[in-house]
């Protein structure tokens, strides 16, 4: 059953196009790594999925919501902000630059979601963020404010926070770019770990190791549209495309 | 033996700061030349402490201190309201408030306040459904005039700063905050507003010292504030300097005790170490207690 479906997605920003026509879809439980290189559209394709950016062109559904968008034959609706809210919050987002909130600790970051979206008692939301924190291995920092942390640790804080509203997927977009290069085996070891409980995964990276040992199925985009598709060796190691080619041994 | 060498204690000597002396000495010449004047000058000093605690100057302080504090919260009120209506996603909404802006940017605030203590002229009947029918001028009282005067032209100074906290926010808390699926007014209540105050507090403290002296226009409509209460006595009795001098002293203390008000606020923001900020505030004022 395909939990993510991607159709004809195009994007543009005045002139520039990013997108030009991305089709695929995620299975239930894969974890789908994209690579490509920079400027090649993956991290806004992923913003499009949970409609932080808007589409120009084509439909994308999280299990069988229509996303951004109530259909009416051959008109797309937009959206109340309520509505956007609701599909938001059943998928979750990890960004490059952690992005937790800075006035709030470790753990008041992780149950900010299921306490004011989802209107969680405020008991039940912290046991449930403890046992996350505990999860990512930083449950002896719940009382800590992201400057305190490591980049390392804010990321794993920040992962907790995308699990705690039970996501049905989660976005990850360069989620170790940011890090020097000592912390960024604590984030995929967490990673790793998680696509293991079976959580569907959609992961924008250079961990090239990642893709290759974790990852379902892998795509490699440039210029806006998807060139190779398939197992992660095969796009690695048995690519027939030149620009495939040429990434994968700049990169390995 | 060159081991030993580094081992051998060597004297420091400051640099010698000639141009400190130098620039006391002017300072103290112009002083000095300031107090020569002084003395010369046919002022009354012993009526100043008089006038500073007599009935109509200490009645004047309560009024500069209403209408300050009046006028920095409705202002404040306001002015936090259209920040906010100022990134409105609704176009109508952050239009009107960019020209409210504008506007109340662009009266003088005397103005302003002869604008609204002069409202009957033209308006000479107020009437609100179901609250209130009367005439203007039983509402528009000179505290009325001079409040609205400075409240409003204080609210767009205000909002501009509010703005400014406001974009100092960092836009990725913002993505997080929608993509845990947070509404766009819980985003403002919850991750921007509160992280705006560390921006948001000096200059607003800024306003308020400035505000205390500013609430003199009120002179104009009459309001009995420190100035116009000033000016009831030096007209009847001429000790214009005397009087001014009085009411100097006050302005100044006020202004010293807002300030260490201020600088406590800020101290309190950044207090990381837990508790409230009334604790916070506390442990400033009473060290060791709290």
């Amino acid at each position: 059953m395909d939990l993510v479906r991607i159709e004809d997605v195009h994007k543009s920003y005045g002139h520039l196009e990013v997108l030009k026509g991305v089709s695929f879809s995620v299975a239930k439980g894969d974890v789908q790594c994209i690579v490509g290189p920079s400027g090649s559209g993956k991290s806004t394709l992923l913003r499009c999925i949970n409609h932080l950016e808007t589409i120009n062109r084509g439909r994308i559904w999280v299990e069988d919501d229509l996303i951004g968008y109530r259909q009416n034959g051959r008109i797309l609706h937009e959206m109340s902000d309520s509505e956007l809210c609701h599909q938001r919050s059943q998928i979750g987002m990890v960004f490059q630059s952690f992005n937790l909130f800075a006035h709030r600790t470790s753990l008041e970051n992780v149950i900010e979601g299921p306490i004011q979206v989802r209107s969680t008692p405020k008991t039940q939301a912290i046991e449930k963020a403890r046992a996350l924190l505990a999860q990512v291995g930083m449950d002896r920092f719940e009382n800590y404010y992201p400057r305190q942390l490591s980049g390392g640790q804010q990321q794993r804080v920040a992962i907790a926070r995308a699990l705690a509203m039970e996501p049905k997927v989660v976005l990850f977009d360069e989620p170790t770019s940011a890090l020097d290069p000592e912390r960024v085996g604590e984030v995929l070891d967490v990673m790793c770990e998680l696509a293991k409980t079976g959580m569907t995964m959609i992961v924008v990276t250079h961990e090239i190791g990642f893709a290759r040992e974790v990852g379902s199925t892998l795509i490699f985009m440039d210029q806006g549209v998807v060139v190779e598709k398939g197992k992660p060796r095969d796009v690695i190691e048995r690519s027939n495309n030149e620009r495939a080619q040429a990434f994968f041994s700049k990169i390995l | 033996m060159p081991e030993n060498s580094t081992h051998q204690d060597f004297e420091i000597r400051p640099l010698p700061h000639y141009e400190r002396w130098i620039s006391a000495l002017l300072l103290v010449a112009v002083l000095g030349g300031f107090v020569y004047v002084l003395a010369g000058a046919q002022i009354k000093w012993s009526t100043i402490p008089q006038y500073a605690t007599s009935t109509i100057i200490l009645s004047g302080i309560g009024g500069t201190m209403y209408l300050t504090i009046g006028s920095m919260a409705l202002g404040l009120l306001l002015g936090l309201i259209v920040a906010i209506a100022r990134g409105s996603q609704n176009s109508v909404v952050s239009n009107a408030a960019a020209a409210y802006v504008w506007l109340f940017r662009g009266i003088p605030a005397l103005v302003l306040v002869l604008l609204w203590f002069n409202i009957a002229l033209v308006v000479p009947n107020v009437w609100i459904p179901f609250i209130f029918y009367g005439s203007t001028n039983d509402i528009v009282t000179p505290f009325v005039a001079a409040l609205l005067g400075l409240a409003l032209t204080e609210s767009a100074f205000m909002s501009e700063i509010v703005r400014a906290g406001i974009i100092s926010v960092d836009p990725g808390q913002i993505e997080a905050a929608k993509s845990i699926g947070l509404s766009p007014w819980k985003i403002t209540k919850r991750v921007i507003l509160p992280q705006t105050l560390k921006v948001v507090i000096p200059p607003t403290g800024n306003e308020f010292i400035a505000m205390l002296k500013y609430s003199s226009i009120a002179y104009v409509v009459a309001y009995q504030e420190l100035a116009s209460q000033s000016a009831k006595i030096y007209t009847q009795n001429l000790q214009v300097i005397e009087v001014l001098l009085a009411a100097t002293i006050w302005y100044v203390a006020l202004t010293t005790i807002f300030s260490i008000l201020q600088h406590w606020i800020e101290k309190a923001l950044r207090d990381t170490s837990g508790g409230s900020f009334a604790r916070k505030m506390m442990r400033n004022i009473a060290p060791g207690r709290f």
